[in-house]
């Protein structure tokens, strides 16, 4: 958008006006609980962030022999992969991860050798089951765009990596995965600001991220509107961030 | 049957699933009733609104068209659980500001309204783009030739335009009629007894985690499978008379 087209009547009008709420907002409204909360804040912010991209990269992972194995794989790995990705798409997130949370954290205590290891310290805790869950979620989602762009693929450059003798494996690296990838990356975009959006769910098994720092604010100080309008400015905020890193991501791919 | 229960050892399971008291079956099938009911309502408020906001994106004017596309950027940005929460208050006040102001005194909001104001409003701002995605695939021509023979403008949106952009949104509205009914799920936090929260609290009091979860699992499992062979319905309904894309034909 040019700074011409910005600077229209109307929208001068517009700008003035939201202008005027935000000032209303910052009079008439509370904000004197910010600096108390404002440490709590930042550090669910950042666990907000870092749910985010470690379940996104996970998540993506895992998505590609999912999508492989739909778009190519012999029966016996295409039907588990597609009933994975229909059950994980068919139910609710926040049902599967408080069945992950409850059912999974009422099972393990039961269990001697679970209880032994070395990783129970953690599995008391409420992340690794979040973390387990939007990883899921995130790879049945993307198992199925990953299937439609491994076989949107040109037939003629993988038939042409073969005939150069290339191994199979380098041929998935060099030609096959970076193009699917390309394909899709408007959609993964669009994914990942799905799975920004998703992130508050975890609020409700005890991670302390932005959402939940909102929610305590507003049963500590009493008050409905503030944190909210500023939860969903935050996010607004991050979702931008996604929208220009993805913008770049796809600016960096010579268009034909 | 039943010793092939005992012997998977699901005897247990069944009975903590039987429709009728001590069984808690019954009252998974009422939260699925209300998350239905939520989920159709939400869904036809949203079409409504989406319709309206398409026409207005389209052929609105400046003003119009920039606040709708506010109202989709941040209904789309903002999670829907923070929505919620935002539409259920405002919407809550207004009507008890409205009420008062009126001289009645403050109402009291059933959870279903509730549920299918906030969670419409959310659906009509994706509508409103698959809507405006299909009225645009259109060829122009159409229209053009409807509006020569002098229709009015309703008239072309009841007869011409809807029923060519039929075929180009019903994959976009089934889409959203999933969305729709896993998005009753997050009414949940907020209190309302639809699926997943009597789920919640049938596994809670009996502490059979498992068996309640993936019954429920199964429930939105079945219904997104049903959906999914009705949408396949409406879309051939909806194509009927277009060359079939498996021909290799173009439309």
């Amino acid at each position: 958008m040019t700074l011409r087209a910005l600077f229209q009547p109307h929208r001068i009008v517009m700008m003035v006006l939201f202008a005027i709420f935000v000032i209303w907002c910052a009079m008439s409204l509370r904000w004197d609980w910010i600096p108390q909360y404002a440490p709590l804040a930042l550090e669910g912010l950042w666990r907000t962030i870092w749910i985010l991209i470690v379940t996104c990269i996970l998540g993506f992972l895992l998505a590609i022999p999912l999508g492989l194995a739909q778009a190519i794989g012999p029966w016996y790995l295409a039907a588990p992969a597609r009933v994975f990705c229909t059950v994980i798409r068919g139910t609710p997130l926040l049902l599967q991860i408080w069945l992950l949370y409850y059912g999974l954290g009422s099972l393990f205590p039961q269990i001697p050798w679970i209880r032994g290891s070395d990783l129970w310290p953690y599995l008391r805790q409420a992340w690794p089951y979040a973390v387990l869950a939007l990883t899921l979620s995130y790879a049945g989602y993307e198992g199925e765009v990953m299937r439609g762009a491994f076989s949107s693929v040109n037939k003629g450059q993988l038939e042409a990596a073969n005939s150069f003798g290339m191994p199979r494996f380098t041929m998935f690296r060099r030609i096959w995965l970076p193009q699917a990838i390309r394909n899709v990356l408007p959609t993964l975009g669009g994914e990942t600001i799905l799975q920004l959006k998703a992130t508050p769910l975890v609020a409700t098994i005890t991670v302390v991220e932005i959402y939940a720092v909102s929610s305590r604010v507003r049963s500590d100080m009493l008050i409905v509107y503030e944190p909210l309008l500023l939860l969903a400015l935050f996010y607004l905020i991050i979702a931008g961030v996604i929208t220009l890193l993805f913008r770049k991501f796809e600016n960096r791919v010579p268009t034909r | 049957m039943e010793t092939l229960l005992d012997t998977l050892g699901l005897a247990q399971s069944m009975e903590l699933l039987s429709l009728s008291p001590p069984g808690w079956g019954g009252n998974l099938l009422r939260g699925l009733v209300n998350s239905l009911q939520i989920a159709f309502g939400a869904f036809g408020l949203g079409l409504v609104i989406g319709l309206f906001g398409a026409y207005g994106k389209l052929y609105g004017g400046v003003v119009i068209r920039d606040l709708l596309g506010i109202y989709t950027t941040v209904i789309r940005a903002v999670p829907e659980l923070v929505l919620i929460l935002i539409l259920y208050y405002v919407g809550t006040d207004l009507i008890n500001q409205a009420s008062e102001a009126m001289g009645y005194g403050r109402v009291e909001i059933s959870g279903v309204v509730a549920g299918i104001w906030v969670l419409g409003v959310v659906q009509g701002a994706y509508s409103t783009e698959v809507l405006r995605g299909a009225i645009q695939a259109v060829p122009k021509g159409q229209i053009e030739a409807a509006r020569a023979y002098g229709m009015p403008a309703f008239l072309v949106m009841r007869r011409v335009t809807i029923p060519a952009m039929m075929s180009f949104a019903v994959p976009g509205l089934a889409n959203l009629w999933l969305i729709a009914t896993k998005d009753t799920a997050l009414l949940a936090i907020v209190g309302f007894s639809e699926l997943t929260l009597e789920t919640k609290q049938a596994a809670a009091s009996t502490r059979a985690y498992f068996t309640f979860f993936l019954a429920a699992g199964a429930l939105y499992l079945v219904v997104t499978l049903l959906s999914g062979v009705v949408f396949g319905r409406i879309e051939k309904w909806a194509r009927r008379g277009q060359p079939s894309l498996r021909a290799g034909q173009s439309r």
